[in-house]
């Protein structure tokens, strides 16, 4: 059997922290970073007699997920305990949901790979649902001891499950991208992996082509970037078709992935996986959402970039790839809408082009996020406008956007006046340069004549020479075509 | 007026007595510390004494009452069980675990009562985490019977029962989660009621079973149960299950009744009387009990609990399994004990948890293990869940043509230190008339009504409907304006 008989089938599960300022189940803060234990309270050390109170806000924030993924929100769902040792689980269980998750039956489409190659992929999600974080144990530092940190114990979690849907790494990172854009385009989750704000688990497991039953998944704990997602399924899915090759089996395992090396190891495997002993936390009702509570937060939902694609596609007339680009994230989107409002709908071409262009490479370049970019939506489509009524070229266009970048301006006219960058488009201002350059080159005249457009091209070079590249090549080419074949 | 009445005295006449200045509070703490400290030997019915904040409230609540404005509790001296979280006061739970632990918070019971200037003198002995049904399985030793001090005083909140019984307080705090505030109010011939599940806040008090736990109180009569039970009722948002609705004045409810219960249906239930291993003693008095109420106006009514027996099983399902999760927490890594000596972390949780829960604490965690796992969580929880509804429907149908239900506390008197120490299922059958009231979440009460012929008080149990506090209250209130049997005093 050789690879390509082979198919990967690949399922993620995502944990998004969730940006409420207090924890799903005390009024202790969430904020990232602070000396440990600073922000872990009586309910959160697990001290005796204290009860958790579920934060609402953390439940806000399920629905909104739900709605921006087409799911269902369970009418009455229901905390468990999910019930092991472990010194950085105070409680001595976590409470998550179980059997009825807050949201259930999902789905995702996302667009994978670019260009020709392009396609579109919908990804099922049979559920999310809410939970508690854990806290940290420390190994450094502690000379053969554990410390412990419960900061993070208590840290409200959407964990988001799909369906095996996905049959490559490619497909996998498409999903978990445009999942990452989604939770933090609607502010449920600020995305940020350093921090932990946003982990993937992937189950991987491959089967011959054609097979129709799952092969033996291995789950790829707590992966934190889209390259090491990546990674790490390559390495397994390789792994697991050499050993299946070798005539080796896959045995069921929880591994890790070691960056350093681009490999898998084996964590624990599923003869030592622990019987959790779910049961309903008695300690909290059921969780119930009434339909004027769902209603409220679709009310508040911005559009979401799936709409937008299409919108921008279909009343844009920007390309799919552009549309994409434009709406991996709400502030880019923001940022290009605003242009657009401002230059009219019309100019939406040139505006996504610049955004994309120029502004992207710079911002790249410079480390500057969209937010903090000192060029503004009203100055790209300032820019854009002058370009299209023929008041500077593109290359005057460049010129402006560097002022406006470094600073040195920041109104696009002001700049064009004070650099000189008007075209020269005065017919009268412009006929004795064309008539000069007609006399000068009579071998492209009779080319053109000939019927070589391409002779046209390098009469309308000798104009532009001539004025220094401030005549207007556009009113340059109707003059020339005019007096040639007049 | 000396603090001598403290023994005899309802909580009403020592509110009397403060309010006309006969008594100060600081008189009184002293009388009660006093002779909390007399009997501890012979009681062992508290755990830790607190004097100095003792006499340190009382004093404050004698000062607030020469400044004016004071409630009804201010200065009367009470004692808590100690499973109720007591700021900067060790609560141990009467486990080596917790020995020493000193809880930074107070429970809202302990809240409610400090702010109503009620005077706490300490924590009272239970058994190791609120289970058993003696006070014998504590860490700290058994609480004694005040009637017969070779006996058990009832649990798990025996050091209440008992404190009260023997006059050092006239009213205690306790919990309830298969009949732990009526059973051992029975076995000590004193009154306790628990209210409806959520009527009271659960912050504060350590968990046993989560969805059985209702806290409760002990005193000398349904009237003073009245006063201190409407000071600790009352919603609680850290309390999830707390329920958010208006408290009732179920004193006023009492002091506004003209002691009949006319047209009131109290239901015998044909199957609690046929419960194999009843005392003739407890059977003959309670049926007494009956026509006394009969004698008020009350219209005894048969009524069936198909599903009576059926309470223990599925509370020895549902308890231990919530408690092998509620006692997961003590690990030996944030507080409480850790075991000197270990090798690794799971060696150091076994020893931990071998070394600080006693025997019948890791009984239950092990049957609740069991019950929860993999395979058997079906077969048993979720039977026993089953169960549960199918009860709480038997007494729902049962209400239909009564207004109470009437019923031993427990099938005997209190027996003899470690008589039972060797079977814990006969220990465990002792609760077959209170648990349906924990599983269906309804208010229930006990009050003596007799004497068995060793001499040992037996108690006389009233169930209501969901939220009928008042109803069970007055009913008592009415059956000891009749009787005196709560009036009796142990032979210390």
């Amino acid at each position: 059997m050789n690879r390509t008989d082979w198919e990967t089938v690949i399922g993620l599960e995502i944990h998004a922290q969730l940006t409420t300022r207090s924890k799903i189940f005390s009024g202790a803060s969430t904020a990232f970073g602070a000396e440990p234990n600073r922000q872990a309270c009586a309910i959160d050390v697990a001290l005796p007699g204290t009860l958790p109170v579920l934060n609402r806000g953390a439940v806000e924030r399920a629905i909104r997920l739900g709605l921006a993924i087409e799911a269902e929100i369970a009418e009455r769902s229901v905390f468990a305990r999910k019930n092991y040792f472990y010194p950085d689980l105070p409680k001595g269980y976590q409470i998550s949901q179980y059997e009825l998750p807050v949201v259930k039956n999902g789905a995702i489409t996302v667009q994978v790979g670019e260009g020709e190659a392009a396609y579109e992929k919908t990804v099922r999600i049979t559920r999310a649902h809410l939970e508690e974080d854990a806290g940290k144990s420390l190994h450094e530092d502690f000379h053969g001891m554990t410390g412990i940190d419960l900061n993070r114990a208590g840290t409200p979690l959407l964990e988001i499950v799909s369906e095996p849907d996905m049959r490559s790494a490619e497909e996998a990172v498409a999903y978990a991208r445009a999942l990452h854009t989604l939770v933090r385009w609607i502010g449920v989750c600020d995305g940020n992996m350093q921090e932990g704000s946003f982990r993937i688990d992937a189950n991987v497991s491959v089967r011959p082509k054609g097979e129709t039953r799952l092969g033996t998944r291995r789950e790829i704990k707590n992966l934190n970037s889209f390259r090491f997602l990546q990674q790490a399924i390559d390495y397994e899915v390789r792994w697991q078709i050499e050993t299946l090759e070798e005539g080796g089996t896959v045995q069921q395992a929880t591994v890790l992935f070691d960056p350093e090396r681009g490999e898998t190891r084996v964590m624990r495997t599923k003869e030592d996986a622990h019987d959790y002993r779910y049961f309903p936390d008695p300690d909290l009702l059921p969780l119930v959402i009434d339909r004027a509570w769902i209603e409220e937060v679709r009310s508040n939902l911005p559009e979401l970039p799936q709409a937008l694609r299409r919108r921008l596609v279909e009343a844009h007339g920007l390309t799919p790839y552009d549309a994409n680009l434009l709406t991996a994230s709400k502030e880019l989107a923001d940022y290009y809408l605003a242009a657009v409002a401002a230059a009219g709908q019309a100019l939406a071409k040139p505006c996504a082009n610049w955004i994309l262009g120029e502004l992207a490479a710079r911002l790249n370049r410079s480390g500057i996020e969209i937010g903090e970019s000192p060029v503004r939506p009203t100055h790209i489509a300032a820019l854009v406008q002058r370009v299209h009524d023929g008041t500077i070229s593109h290359a005057g266009a460049k010129k402006v956007f560097e002022a406006l970048w470094t600073g040195e301006g920041q109104d696009v006219d002001a700049i064009i006046e004070a650099q000189g960058l008007e075209q020269v488009s005065d017919e009268s201002a412009l006929e004795s340069l064309v008539d000069a350059a007609i006399a000068a080159n009579p071998k492209s005249v009779e080319e053109f004549r000939a019927g070589k457009e391409k002779a046209l091209n390098a009469l309308v070079g000798q104009v532009m020479k001539a004025s220094r590249g401030a005549a207007n090549p556009q009113r340059v080419t109707e003059l020339l075509r005019r007096k040639l074949t007049g | 007026m000396s603090a001598e009445p403290l023994l005899t005295s309802s909580l009403r006449e020592l509110a009397a007595a403060l309010a006309e200045r006969r008594i100060r509070a600081e008189a009184l703490a002293e009388a009660a510390l006093e002779r909390a400290q007399s009997l501890q030997e012979r009681l062992n019915a508290f755990i830790t004494l607190t004097p100095e904040s003792a006499l340190a409230a009382a004093r404050a609540a004698d000062e607030r009452r020469r400044a004016g404005n004071v409630s009804l509790l201010s200065g009367i001296p009470l004692a808590h069980k100690d499973l109720f979280c007591t700021r900067g006061v060790r609560t141990t739970a009467a486990s080596r675990m917790l020995a020493e632990f000193a809880p930074p918070y107070d429970a809202f019971v302990v809240e409610r009562l400090a702010d109503a200037g009620a005077v706490s003198i300490g924590k009272t002995n239970l058994d190791e985490f609120a289970m058993g049904s003696a006070n014998e399985h504590s860490h700290f030793g058994p609480c004694r019977n005040p009637w017969d001090t070779s006996r058990i005083a009832g649990g798990s909140s025996g050091g209440s029962a008992a404190a009260v019984a023997a006059g050092i307080v006239p009213v205690a705090t306790g919990t309830d989660t298969g009949g732990s505030v009526r059973q051992p109010a029975a076995m000590c011939g004193v009154t306790g009621i628990k209210p409806s599940y959520g009527r009271v806040s659960r912050y504060g008090i350590i968990a046993y079973a989560s969805s059985l736990d209702q806290a409760g109180v002990i005193a000398r009569s349904a009237e003073d149960c009245a006063l201190a039970l409407t000071a600790i009722e009352g919603f609680d948002p850290r309390d999830s299950t707390s329920l958010d609705r208006p408290v009732e004045d179920h004193a006023a409810a009492l002091a506004a009744a003209d002691g009949r219960l006319d047209g009131l249906r109290l239901g015998l239930p044909r199957e609690f009387f046929a419960v194999e291993g009843i005392d003739a003693d407890v059977r003959r008095a309670v049926e007494s009990a009956a026509r006394i109420y009969e004698s008020l106006g009350a219209r005894l009514v048969d009524v069936s609990l198909p599903r009576a027996e059926l309470a223990i099983p599925a509370y020895y399902v549902i308890a231990p399994a919530e408690a092998s999760s509620n006692l997961a927490r003590y690990d030996g890594v944030r507080y409480g004990y850790r075991a000197p000596d270990y090798a690794d972390l799971d060696d150091m949780y076994r020893k931990t948890r071998a070394q600080g829960f006693g025997d019948e604490v890791k009984r239950r965690i092990l049957v609740g293990t069991y019950v929860l796992s993999h395979g058997y969580y079906d077969a048993y929880y979720l039977q026993a869940q089953k169960l549960r509804r199918l009860i709480a429907e038997d007494y729902r149908q049962a209400f239909d043509s009564c207004d109470l239900i009437l019923a031993p506390t427990a099938p005997t008197t209190a027996w003899r230190l470690g008589e039972k120490g060797q079977d814990p299922v006969q220990e465990y059958l002792q609760d077959i008339y209170t648990i349906g009231a924990n599983l269906a979440g309804l208010p229930a009460l006990s009050h003596p009504c007799g004497f068995d012929s060793a001499g040992l008080p037996i108690g006389c149990q009233l169930i209501g409907p969901y939220l009928a506090e008042t109803r069970l209250l007055l009913a008592a209130h009415a059956f000891q304006g009749k009787t005196d049997w709560h009036r009796q005093l142990p032979p210390l």
